[in-house]
């Protein structure tokens, strides 16, 4: 059923006045905070935000057109890592390919075609649930929470899955260590961030494409705006919805597989617990939003990552939370929300 | 296993699905009766727990945890001289005072906007107030958590009677929690509620403020919780972080709710002692089905099966309508979706 407060425009590429005065004061109090951060804390915020907002785009897809809060978005991207581990060491490593390591990096190349084929395997177990689980609900037009409460029932269910199969201790990617760049002003760059940067560019790319310029990505904008109008204009509702899912697993599934390069392991909770970033940024950025999702990405993960200047860094996840209260509190639609939310 | 030892085990079983029902009653205001999504359930547990193990533990030696500096133990201090028994009464009451307040300001922010907003708010408080206890030494001992919390009547009986004595105290507190609820869901203001959950335009078009309405089932709510965890402080005499882990804190009770019927009070306990029979009594199961992984998988494909196959689950919803209202609706055009 069509709530009236959730109509409107939910994917939304417009840019208003407000938003150049927004982005105005966001950066000048940005560079009028710059002399009292450290420079290093900033630029690994800025590679924290790249995964949040790979994880955060999909979401926020899924978000708006699917119109439920996708509590099981963290279990994909520990999916997606978990997937592309076994790829790695069980498929690749027992055919006797070495890892070894490409250029400055630390991981080879069976690690990239492992993240490739685990984004592919996470996009097409989300699809297979949507077929089980979420159409069946929508067929039976119960109220949106309920799927979100069916998706809190998949993280715990896929996140059971990791366990059972890879236990709950740590794992890590074969990997080789590496020299850290060294940037004046005391900045250090771990050369894998450079890898998660170029992803990441990459992949938000594709999406801008997918979305302006296909007939999917169109219609996909469609279904947002009004499932009802789309449907009777001769658009596929059901096909762009697992095209969504197919884009926000996959997207999920790469930002796993990055975020256990970043932080060199892998734990079956690692996914529950970046929930509450992803969730903030694409609160952030307007639900519904992707580029809002991006922007609210890297604001949330530079400024958690500056907070621990101050902070202890283990309250990172209560610094995204503070922030999206504060969103909460002053402007409910996020930065680039519609009039409506 | 001897007679004493079944009778052991079963009382002890008791309890905690006592103190679980208390939780799932709590989280049938939300969800069963309003339709709140609260998936940080954990948080308000760990709240009730702590608020209660603050005010009457007494500190860790002080030459053994440096760190720790907030010795709560009012009780013994003779602080309103009111002795262990009824500062017990106080912790329950501040642990619910507390879960309230914090629902307030929470529900305050977040209730008026979409509805998962709340769950991703009630996320963020349960990592919040983890991390808070996890980190702030000086406030709760810190991983290493708060024990020897004192028992309630402790002297009435001797230690390996005490679970005897404690059953009572669980199911007379679980018992006043189900009436109070019943109570209200029976009310006029239990029918709003439900009229909220079902259609809240047109709630608000009836005249009702639905802002209002969702604001104070999530504070009853929360309010049953932190009693629920204060009740488990009691009982399990040990709190630290690692205890309000989202898996036996927040999933396991979404579980016990949905599987005995939510928006049903008495579905909710039913629930509680199943769901709590099914996760304890794995445990003795050969191999592999008493890995613990292996039961957290089975809890979310049970939550999802249950709302795929049986969304009322095993009690369903009772119907509080008149005879009149079962009536067939008469044939009309079909609603637009």
């Amino acid at each position: 059923m069509t709530n009236i407060r959730d109509m409107g425009r939910r994917i939304s590429l417009a840019w208003t006045p407000g938003h150049t005065t927004l982005a105005i004061v966001v950066v000048a109090a940005a560079v009028g905070f710059l002399p009292f951060v450290k420079m290093g804390l900033v630029v690994n915020g800025v590679f924290l935000g790249a995964i949040i907002a790979l994880g955060a785009v999909g979401l926020t897809l899924i978000y708006g057109i699917l119109n439920f809060a996708n509590v099981a978005h963290g279990d994909y991207m520990t999916m997606g890592a978990y997937v592309a581990l076994f790829i790695v060491g069980g498929v690749l490593g027992r055919l006797g390919i070495e890892s070894g390591a490409i250029g400055p990096f630390t991981f080879g190349y069976p690690l990239l075609v492992a993240g490739l084929l685990a984004a592919v395997v996470v996009a097409a177990g989300a699809v297979l649930l949507d077929l089980g689980i979420y159409r069946r609900l929508r067929q039976r037009g119960v109220n949106t929470v309920v799927l979100a409460m069916a998706s809190l029932g998949v993280a715990i269910a896929l996140r059971g899955l990791v366990q059972v199969i890879w236990g709950g201790d740590t794992h890590h990617f074969p990997r080789e260590s590496k020299q850290v760049f060294h940037l004046p002003m005391d900045v250090r760059i771990p050369p894998d961030a450079i890898f998660i940067a170029i992803v990441t560019v990459i992949l938000v790319a594709a999406v801008y494409f997918v979305l302006t310029y296909t007939r999917m990505g169109k219609a996909m904008r469609a279904t947002a705006d009004n499932p009802d109008l789309a449907l009777v204009s001769g658009i596929a509702t059901q096909r762009v919805i697992w095209w969504t899912w197919a884009m926000g697993a996959s997207l999920a599934a790469t930002a796993g597989v990055l975020l256990a390069i970043f932080q060199a392991h892998l734990l079956p909770i690692m996914g529950w617990k970046f929930l509450l970033p992803l969730f903030a940024a694409v609160i952030l950025g307007g639900i519904g939003n992707p580029y809002g999702a991006l922007v609210g990405a890297f604001i949330i993960g530079v400024t958690s990552e500056v907070s621990t200047q101050w902070i202890n860094p283990s309250y990172k996840p209560a610094v995204s939370f503070a922030i999206l209260v504060a969103m909460l509190l002053v402007r409910p639609r996020g930065i680039f929300g519609g009039p409506q939310s | 296993m001897e007679l004493a030892g079944i009778a052991d085990y079963l009382v002890g079983f008791i309890i905690m699905a006592g103190i679980y029902a208390v939780f799932a009653l709590g989280l049938n205001v939300h969800w069963g009766f309003t339709g709140l999504f609260n998936i940080g359930i954990a948080g308000f547990f760990a709240l009730g727990a702590y608020t209660t193990a603050l005010l009457t533990t007494a500190p860790p030696d002080p030459a053994l945890f440096e760190d720790f500096r907030f010795g709560g133990n009012w009780a013994e201090k003779g602080f309103l001289d009111l002795g262990i028994d009824l500062w017990f009464f106080l912790g329950l009451g501040s642990a619910a005072v507390v879960c309230g307040v914090i629902a307030l300001v929470i529900g305050y922010i977040t209730l008026r906007l979409r509805d998962d907003y709340l769950a991703i708010a009630t996320l963020g408080i349960a990592e919040t107030v983890r991390l808070f206890f996890l980190n702030e030494k000086w406030a709760a001992n810190g991983s290493k958590g708060l024990y020897r919390i004192p028992k309630f009547l402790g002297d009435w009986v001797s230690p390996e009677n005490y679970d005897y004595l404690y059953l009572v105290v669980t199911l007379v507190v679980l018992g006043a929690m189900f009436l109070a609820v019943e109570r209200a869901a029976k009310s006029p203001w239990g029918r709003v509620l439900r009229a909220v959950r079902e259609d809240e335009i047109a709630t608000e078009a009836c005249g009702k403020d639905v802002f209002r309405f969702k604001l104070q089932a999530f504070i009853l709510g929360a309010v049953i919780m932190g009693v629920g965890g204060a009740l488990f402080a009691h009982h399990f005499r040990f709190v630290a972080p690692l205890t309000f882990d989202p898996l036996l804190a927040t999933f396991v009770i979404w579980a016990m709710l949905m599987v005995g019927g939510s928006g049903n009070n008495l579905g909710a306990i039913l629930g509680a002692f199943i769901v709590w029979g099914i996760w304890s009594g794995t445990q003795f199961l050969p191999g592999f089905f008493a890995d613990p992984n292996f039961r957290l998988l089975m809890i979310g494909v049970l939550i999802v099966g249950v709302i795929l196959l049986r969304p009322g689950g095993i009690l369903g919803e009772e119907r509080r309508t008149t005879p009149a209202a079962a009536r067939p609706p008469p044939e009309t055009a079909p609603e637009e979706s």
